[in-house]
């Protein structure tokens, strides 16, 4: 049983990022940046799969910039075995990812690739859906718990209205909810094993992929900013401020 | 021009969030088709059937899509699309799982969770959060579009349009559907609500959460939470409202124990007038409140339910 995880680096969701001034995009500059972390807990449970024997090798793959390495690393060092780095310098839409993971999918053929619900830099949560639609696939998004069988994999998925659990064939895509699991820190001993992992190296390019953007970027803005309104001394006066309003009876 | 709304329902009536997915799609222009796919939604589709300004509804109705699993789904929606220019859906929970798997199968590169419309093939969306808005035009020829149900008005019910059948497409048969623990509640649904009051971290426990329902009872609003009172147990996940759980934009939204983390703020800043209780005065939540209240939440809500 082979699982292949995706992740992606990304600006730290701490930090503030900032537009720049001639609407071209945002400015990340010297940010801090990290392991998404849908994909963190994606990570985390590849891993855990592998230590409950369930699963015998974890794959980690991302798509950008050479910096990248840097964020497969941080996986390497939770415990994946090994990275495949498909360098483009360029930001990659979802659609282009996924064209991408298909040939990395047909190349290693894992039995579960997952990937996190969502890259909180572009807040697209696109990419796991498009890659089970690519390679004709099933589909267990926003997952909270998953449950490995013989030949089938349930998922109890974050819905609307509560938990919803399906169950799905092999092979299978899986996308990750903050609720499957807390994913660990990666041990000093294990960041230094980690930096002795094969990383491979390759290009869309490689494989074949044209990963031109499809989406024409007219302009970035700074959103309307609200003002911060007044401070209320008790209870009663909240109450008089809302029903001025309008907003309450 | 056409467009294809896919209409989110329970087989019985619409859910609001396709009123609010068809204002979106009517600023696309051109001629708007909902589809209804489900089973037994005979009523669903009498119900879409009168959405103002909707032109046609298509019906497909087999035992497989009770439930709108993504596969089934995806498999029905691409079977039409080739009739459509526009493939639009509300971005609820159900439209993220299958819209992009659509949006694949027909090598389309889809818009998620559009906050406004500005021509046929340009949409403005928030990235990082909502720290930055992105105005991005679509060179696909069809676009596969969600909608942010948070950033547009319900349209009305005033039309009168035809129902037509639909056979469904065989079933990829790669996933089925075991059973759902819904969060059943009285009090109105999140997206929905006029009035929202959330509880956090602060709110130290499920149990205090009554104090929450009990405003929320005599205001008739819904509940939610940020992520760390999921997290802990306190609530369900369907109570999350933020970057990475719903987007709310009630007439009134009260934040409780929350200290107001831009992940929150995403999911709840665009909401009329913000109110705020939390016993730290520099609490970044106060930054954005039309009103806030420095005082510990255990005092006030029960003072606040008697002053309703
Ligand atoms: C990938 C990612 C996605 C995320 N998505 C979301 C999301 O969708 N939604 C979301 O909400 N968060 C999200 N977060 C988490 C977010 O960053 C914050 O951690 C979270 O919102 C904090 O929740 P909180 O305000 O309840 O808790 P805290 O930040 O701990 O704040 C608790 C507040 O309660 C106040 N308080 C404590 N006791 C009292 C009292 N007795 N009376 C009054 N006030 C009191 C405190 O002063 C404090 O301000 C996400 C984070 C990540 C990394
Ligand atoms: N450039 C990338 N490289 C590897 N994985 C990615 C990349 N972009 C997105 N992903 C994966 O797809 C998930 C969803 O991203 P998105 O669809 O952009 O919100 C992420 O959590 C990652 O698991």
């Amino acid at each position: 049983m082979k699982i292949l995880v995706a992740v992606k680096r990304v600006v730290d969701f701490n930090v503030a990022i900032r537009v720049k001034p001639d609407g071209s995009g945002v400015d990340i500059g010297n940010a801090k940046m990290s392991l998404n972390p849908f994909d963190e807990i994606g990570v985390e449970e590849a891993v855990r799969l592998k230590e409950a024997g369930k699963a015998t090798e974890v794959v980690v793959v991302s798509v950008g910039p050479a910096q990248v390495q840097e964020t497969l690393r941080t996986a390497l060092a939770m415990g994946a075995d090994r990275a495949i780095l498909v360098k483009h310098e360029d930001y990659v839409e979802p659609l282009g990812v996924a064209k991408v993971l298909k040939e990395v999918v047909t190349a290693e053929k894992p039995d579960i690739v997952i990937l996190g619900k969502q890259a909180i830099d572009d807040d697209c949560n696109q990419t796991g859906q498009m890659l089970a639609a690519l390679l004709g696939w099933p589909q267990g998004t926003f997952a909270s718990k998953i449950d490995l069988e013989d030949s089938s994999l349930t998922v109890v998925r974050e819905a609307d209205g509560g938990l919803q659990t399906v169950r799905l064939s092999m092979p299978t895509i899986v996308t990750t909810d903050l609720r499957l699991n807390e994913p660990r820190y990666a041990s000093l001993p294990n960041i230094m094993k980690a930096k002795k992992k094969p990383c491979a190296e390759m290009t869309p390019a490689d494989y074949g992929v044209d990963v031109k953007p499809r989406l024409n970027l007219i302009k970035t803005e700074e959103p309307l900013r609200r003002q911060a309104g007044v401070k209320v001394s008790s209870v009663s006066e909240l109450v008089v401020k809302l029903k001025e309003t309008g907003a309450i009876r | 021009m056409t467009v294809l709304l896919i209409a989110e329902h329970d087989n019985e009536s619409l859910k609001e969030a396709t009123h609010k997915a068809l204002s979106a799609a009517a600023k696309l222009g051109g001629d708007i088709h909902v589809l209804v796919a489900g089973y037994r939604a005979t009523a669903a589709a009498g119900h879409a059937a009168k959405l103002t300004g909707v032109t046609r509804v298509l019906h497909i109705d087999v035992a497989e899509l009770e439930r709108p699993l993504a596969e089934p789904m995806a498999a029905n929606i691409v079977a039409l699309a080739a009739d459509y220019d526009h493939i639009v859906a509300p971005a609820t929970n159900n439209g993220k799982n299958y819209m992009p798997r659509v949006a694949a199968m027909l090598d389309v590169m889809q818009v998620s969770e559009v906050s406004d419309v500005k021509a046929a093939d340009t949409f403005v969306r928030l990235i990082y959060a909502g720290y930055a808005v992105q105005t991005v035009q679509a060179t696909d020829a069809k676009k596969v579009i969600t909608v942010g149900i948070a950033s547009f008005p319900p349209a009305r019910e005033t039309g009168n349009a035809v129902v037509e059948r639909k056979e469904a497409v065989a079933d990829p048969g790669l996933s089925s559907y075991v059973g759902e623990t819904i969060s059943r509640s009285d009090l109105p649904e999140l997206t929905s609500a006029k009035v929202v009051i959330s509880g956090g971290r602060g709110m130290q426990s499920g149990d205090n959460f009554k104090m929450l329902e009990a405003v929320a009872r005599k205001l008739n609003a819904a509940v939610g939470a940020s992520r760390a009172a999921v997290d802990a147990g306190f609530v369900p996940n369907d109570y999350q409202v933020g970057q990475t759980g719903k987007v709310v934009a009630p007439d009134l939204y009260i934040a409780v124990g929350i200290s107001g983390a831009i992940q929150h703020l995403a999911g709840m800043k665009d909401s009329k007038i913000i109110a705020a209780i939390n016993n730290d005065q520099d609490a970044p939540i106060f930054q954005v409140a039309d009103f806030g209240l420095v005082a510990d939440l255990f005092e006030a809500l029960p003072e606040l339910e008697k002053a309703l």
